[in-house]
């Protein structure tokens, strides 16, 4: 991957929570490339810190609690964590934009659908509202909703989710965003609607020729959508490759434990019982010794209880966070 | 719409029925007869039978109470026992110089409270959020009558500013105004604050914000309209507490409203005007609800377009 | 697997303290978060030396509260008098002592009645629906309409203006809203399935009704009956004030403002200071309300 295909480079970004009761290192450590028109999936339980580390990207996690204590997070070039407001500003929604799980509540009642999608545009592009008007129509058209002209007068709650979803996409979208963030988009939505707007996802993927991180904890959406993976664990990355191999070759004892997790339905009539991997996800206020994920792992060794492994390369691309790929 | 305040004035037809029907009871029914009270001021006796006659006391309580029905909705509130002139000549007189602190107190509620919540929350736990909830609270705590006596030893009595009481004119309008409106202002200030702080936590700023928005229009373009809401709703409902408060004001400061014709009726035992008085305020607190409840509904859309 | 937030995670054990409502862990920290607001702190101190005063005022009032000395009328704050007196000469800073019992029992007692009357009418009106419900609420939408100074003034009319009196009118008129609140609660709580279950099995109505729908109501109990206190105290300085509460010798606050006031230019500290007894009092209450309703609103959320 030449430097030029380079669009996003995360580099150790920390970003930590300052509460009453203790320091809580929600991103501790994370290293994320993203090229141009790749789709990232970044995968992990609730808790492991992927919503932080795309908030971070935003520029829209709360400081205080928070605070972005190291790393560079490196836009077409830049290092947008040392941006002022006002270029930010110019920059989300705009070059980067960003859409969330919660369809139902992540739109403005008050005020009609079609007025919120062309704020986005007009925030950014300098045209009166009659240009702006036909461009979110085109949006909404472009999305799948049906009659644009009527639902651009609607309000949200006159909407399903799956339609709020898809407003929620063309704002993102309308302006021709080059990295696009999508938290978990469809974990609030019907699995048919889910499968309706993942597809919806890569076709204007490949037509905006955007780049998606995909947050999810759905190794289904993973592996219809993305064509490189990250998977997370407490706050750090503990595999990542690209999608066909991550299914092929799950190295981390975590992403096997995920894989192993997936009900399958022709399953020989010995394993009936399904597979959950022991224990909970640690409390970042009290984190184990040694590796994170030791307490959990049937594979610990003695070491993983003393010290935390780093990223070790265990195939070409093909990066494990394990003792056992240290070589 | 339209059916929907409809339906709103159907539902409220009963309660007002209600309303008279137990203030009835009340001040009818429970001390007895009237007359006999009266017999305490020797009229009389054949004044007596002729007031009895035409009052139509002798007849059973229902029937009393049907036909002042009747009568309230011509228009008719009987007459007052002290007084000797018809009771709605009395209140109609009265109304619009409550109307007019009502409102002023409103204004003031709503020109001092809004802008004092909103600076609050946005600047929460700094001294101007201190400062203004702070005063907040000593107009809710504050005795209505007390605070009114204060202005007007601090304000006539010693600076001389302004008038002590009557209704002549604008000057003595501002220490009612601000005596009652204060309160009010209190609880509008601290409910703007919750409510902005509450809208401020929703997703959809999230959402405003992740578009590129700067923070003082995701304020005015996105979080206030949400936030006044339940704001408007209250200040309807606080119709009621200022036509209460109105009574309290209208005595110390000697306006000529129908507050201060209910504390009279009731010190002087007069109990068709304290009916009517009574009568008349609570319609006019039904009426606030309704027009509260349909501006309520008008705005929000999620219950326009339903 | 449990919904974790990203910004922080708990453990086993902070879950489940969380999850617990009804047990020791809710109060205590329910205490905590008390301590931390300071006015709130402030506010029960007073009331608590309030309480105090109330209790033993007969110990530690320099004057009897009644005792007329008519040499002494009207004078200003001195040594002997620390308040100054009244028009009768009475001590202003003993009659405001003792006028400390009329506040709190009228702040207390009325609205702890209207409270009980009003969570069991709500609750029976929630429950049971239809018939019961209907009639109940209509009643309370009537109850409702009047603005509740103006009902408790028609009150007292009609019964006649004393303290004893007013206790039964502000019960009278404050019952309705809590009703209101409560039977909202006790509507959305049957519908759960531990209250279905409980029915499958047979437990009595009434069982049911204090075991698992009263406890859920608790927390909109104590908000209402935090913001009710200090309105009921000032509604009877009010109704005192206007002559239609208590009655002269009484030591009422909301009495002795209204003969204060004829002396307002020449004695001005006898209308003033009764009322900043009231201020304080009421502030006092709605400090320590705000602080408890703030400590309770992660609860309430649920």
């Amino acid at each position: 991957m030449a430097e030029v295909d380079e669009l996003l480079r995360i580099n150790n970004l920390k970003t930590h929570f300052y509460t009453e009761k203790g320091v809580v290192p929600a991103v501790d450590g994370v290293d994320i490339t993203v090229s141009r028109g790749k789709v990232i999936g970044l995968v992990g339980e609730s808790g492991c810190g992927k919503s932080i580390t795309a908030l971070s990207i935003m520029g829209l996690v709360e400081m205080p609690p928070g605070r972005i204590v190291d790393g560079e997070i490196n836009f077409d070039g830049r290092n947008i964590l040392k941006l002022a407001k006002q270029e930010m500003y110019k920059l989300r929604g705009n070059e980067i934009s960003m859409i969330f799980q919660e369809p139902m509540t992540s739109l403005n009642p008050v005020i009609t659908v079609g007025k919120q999608v062309a704020e986005a545009i007009r925030l950014h592009q300098n045209l009166n509202a009659g240009e702006a008007k036909k461009i979110v129509l085109d949006m909404l058209d472009m999305v799948g909703i049906p009659e644009p002209e009527r639902r651009y007068n609607s309000y949200p709650h006159q909407l399903s989710g799956g339609l709020r979803q898809r407003v929620m996409i063309a704002m993102a979208l309308c302006c021709r965003p080059k990295l696009l963030i999508a938290d978990e988009p469809t974990t609030a939505l019907d699995v048919t609607i889910e499968a309706q707007i993942l597809s919806l996802m890569k076709e204007l993927q490949k037509q905006i020729n955007t780049s998606i991180i995909m947050i999810t904890h759905n190794l289904g959406v993973v592996a219809e959508i993305c064509d490189d993976v990250y998977v997370m664990y407490a706050g750090k990355i503990v595999e990542t490759t690209d999608v066909f191999e991550l299914f092929e070759k799950p190295l981390h004892p975590y992403t096997n434990g995920l894989m192993n997790s997936i009900p399958k339905i022709n399953s020989s009539k010995e394993d009936t019982r399904l597979y959950n991997i022991k224990g909970m996800v640690p409390n970042l206020l009290y984190l184990p010794r040694g590796c994170r994920f030791s307490p959990r792992c049937e594979e610990a060794m003695d070491i993983c209880r003393e010290l935390e492994p780093e990223l070790y390369e265990a195939g070409s691309g093909h990066y494990v966070r394990c003792f056992k790929y240290c070589k | 719409m339209i059916k929907f305040i409809w339906k709103r004035i159907l539902i409220s037809i009963p309660v007002l029925l209600g309303v008279i029907l137990i203030t009835f009871i009340m001040l009818n029914v429970v001390p007895g007869d009237p007359i006999a009270l009266m017999m305490r001021e020797h009229i009389k006796p054949d004044v007596v039978a002729r007031v009895r006659a035409q009052m139509h006391l002798d007849d059973p309580a229902y029937i009393r109470f049907f036909r002042y029905v009747w009568d309230a909705m011509h228009g008719d509130f009987g007459t007052s026992y002290k007084l000797m002139r018809p009771v709605s000549e009395l209140l109609y007189k009265a109304f619009p110089n409550t109307l007019v602190l009502t409102l002023s107190a409103a204004f003031v509620a709503w020109i001092v409270g809004i802008p004092a919540g909103i600076l609050s929350a946005v600047k929460k736990y700094s001294f101007i959020d201190n400062f203004f909830m702070g005063f907040a609270l000593m107009g809710v705590s504050m005795p209505v009558f007390w605070a009114g006596l204060l202005m007007q030893y601090i304000f006539s009595l010693k600076l001389g500013w302004l008038p002590v009481s009557g209704f002549n004119g604008w000057k003595y309008v501002i220490m009612p105004a601000i005596v009652l409106g204060w309160s009010s202002a209190g609880i509008v200030a601290r409910l703007t604050r919750s409510s902005l702080l509450e809208v401020m936590r929703n997703d959809y700023i999230r959402t405003a914000r992740a578009k590129g928005l700067q923070e003082i229009f995701v304020l005015f373009g996105h979080a206030l309209k949400n936030s006044l809401l339940p704001v408007v709703t209250v200040m309807a409902i606080q119709v009621a507490t200022l036509l209460s408060g109105a009574v309290i004001t209208e005595s110390i400061f000697g306006v000529p409203g129908i507050g201060r014709i209910t504390v009279s009726a009731i010190q002087s035992r007069d109990m068709p005007l304290l009916q009517g008085a009574v009568v008349f305020t609570t319609f006019l607190v039904i009426i606030g609800n309704i027009i509260a409840d349909v501006l309520y509904s008008y705005l929000d859309p999620r219950i326009k377009y339903n | 697997m449990i919904k974790l937030e990203d910004k922080q995670m708990l453990s086993d054990q902070e879950l489940s303290e969380k999850a617990d409502l009804s047990g020791d862990t809710f109060l205590n920290e329910l205490w905590y978060a008390i301590r931390k607001n300071k006015m709130a702190m402030a506010g029960g101190i007073v009331i608590i030396l309030l309480i105090l005063i109330a209790l033993f005022a007969s110990y530690i009032s320099p004057y009897d509260p009644y005792h007329v000395d008519l040499d002494m009328q009207l004078q200003k704050p001195s040594a002997e008098h620390w308040l100054g007196t009244d028009e009768f000469g009475r001590d202003l800073l003993t009659r405001i002592m003792f006028g400390t019992r009329i506040s709190l029992a009228i702040g207390l007692i009325p609205t702890i009645l209207s409270l009980f009357i009003g969570t069991i009418l709500g609750m029976v009106s929630g429950y049971y629906g239809k018939r019961t419900d209907f009639i109940i609420m209509r009643i309370a939408d009537v109850v409702l309409a009047f603005p509740e100074l103006l009902l408790a003034m028609v009150i007292m009319y009609t019964l006649g203006a004393n303290i004893l009196n007013i206790f039964i009118a502000l019960s009278l008129v404050r019952w309705a809203r809590v009703a209101r609140v409560v039977r909202a609660q006790t509507m959305s709580i049957k519908e759960k399935e531990y209250v279905e279950a409980s029915r499958a099995i047979g437990v009595k109505n009434w069982i049911i009704m204090f075991r698992h729908i009263l406890p859920n109501c608790l927390s909109s109990l104590i908000v209402l009956f935090t913001l009710d206190i200090p309105n009921a105290i000032l509604s009877e300085a009010s109704l005192s004030f206007l002559g239609i509460g208590a009655q002269p010798p009484a030591a009422s606050w909301g009495l002795m403002i209204s003969r204060g006031k004829e002396y307002l230019f020449s004695a001005p500290w006898v209308a003033i200071s009764p009322g900043i007894a009231i201020l304080l009092i009421v502030l006092a209450f709605n400090y320590l309300g705000d602080g408890l309703r703030d400590a309770l609103d992660p609860y309430m959320k649920q």
